[in-house]
């Protein structure tokens, strides 16, 4: 095994560690900080994929801004069942059993594709990802269109989330 | 690189799966946003390993990468607003007590 591999492995050991207990921990703050771990864990993945932007983008937009919005939720809707009552639905094995077939189907059919075990392509020398990925957001010949409609989105987001969560004056 | 690309596929399913799982297992309205965020990141993972395994020079990958990061935060934001909406009108979290629209 190469260094690569190891970590790797290590990280997707981390990874899913964190999210199992994401989802079955008793108490919800735990929950949203084992959440954290694992969107840590995710960026550690992007930076081995030469996606330096996408694991800075990763910190400080998931960890940096979600998880905390999700931290606030929790301490604001803290009362109700606190430690008390069950977590999980009572028919919680069949979502078990529906989580385990939907891992082994997809994984059935990856590994049954030509070029899945294929590895990363060299990038080419002299081209340089991060500026390819800031033109490409902005030139109107690519991507800027989804670029504008995502800002549009997050406005309107923005503005539908105060009104829902502030509440009759 | 030495990591084949189906080890970040295999991940990435698992990933989502157990996303999946707390999806449709939690109670907590608040534990199954979080769950849908484990879900998304799976999505992203497979996004930004395909963009580096087939064609690292076109950026279509780490585009649509981005852009999913904006409607996680925008479906976050709206969606939190909700539950807390909810909670201060029937001062509830759980997602089977909101039931006012079914019949």
């Amino acid at each position: 095994m190469t260094p690569e591999q190891i970590i790797f492995f290590l990280c997707a050991v981390f990874v899913l560690t964190s999210a199992l207990m994401v989802v079955t921990t008793r108490k919800l703050i735990h929950a949203a900080l084992w959440l954290v771990s694992a969107l840590f864990g995710v960026a550690v993945l992007y930076a081995t994929l030469d996606a330096g932007f996408m694991a800075v983008v990763q910190v400080v937009i998931y960890i940096g801004a979600i998880a905390v919005l999700f931290i606030f939720a929790v301490m604001l809707t803290r009362k109700e069942m606190r430690d008390r009552g069950p977590q999980l639905r009572s028919g919680w094995w069949l979502a078990a059993l529906l989580g385990l077939l939907v891992f082994s189907g997809l994984t059935f059919l990856m590994v049954t594709q030509p070029g899945i075990n294929r590895t990363a392509p060299a990038i080419p020398a002299g081209v340089d990802t991060l500026a390819n990925l800031g033109n490409a957001l902005v030139s109107p010949n690519a991507y800027v269109l989804p670029f504008e409609v995502a800002s549009i989105l997050l406005l309107a987001a923005l503005i539908g989330a105060v009104y829902v969560a502030a509440g009759k004056k | 690189m030495s990591i084949p690309l189906s080890w970040y596929l295999i991940l990435s399913a698992a990933l989502f799966s157990i996303g999946l799982f707390g999806v449709l297992s939690r109670r907590n309205a608040v534990a199954i946003l979080l769950s849908v965020e484990l879900m998304l990141n799976a999505v992203n993972i497979n996004l930004v390993a395909f963009w580096r395994f087939l064609n690292p020079v076109q950026m279509a990958g780490q585009v649509f990468a981005v852009i999913v990061f904006a409607v996680a935060a925008a479906e976050v934001a709206v969606g939190l607003a909700l539950i807390i909406s909810i909670y201060r009108r029937r001062n509830t979290v759980v997602a089977d007590e909101v039931d006012l629209m079914k019949w």
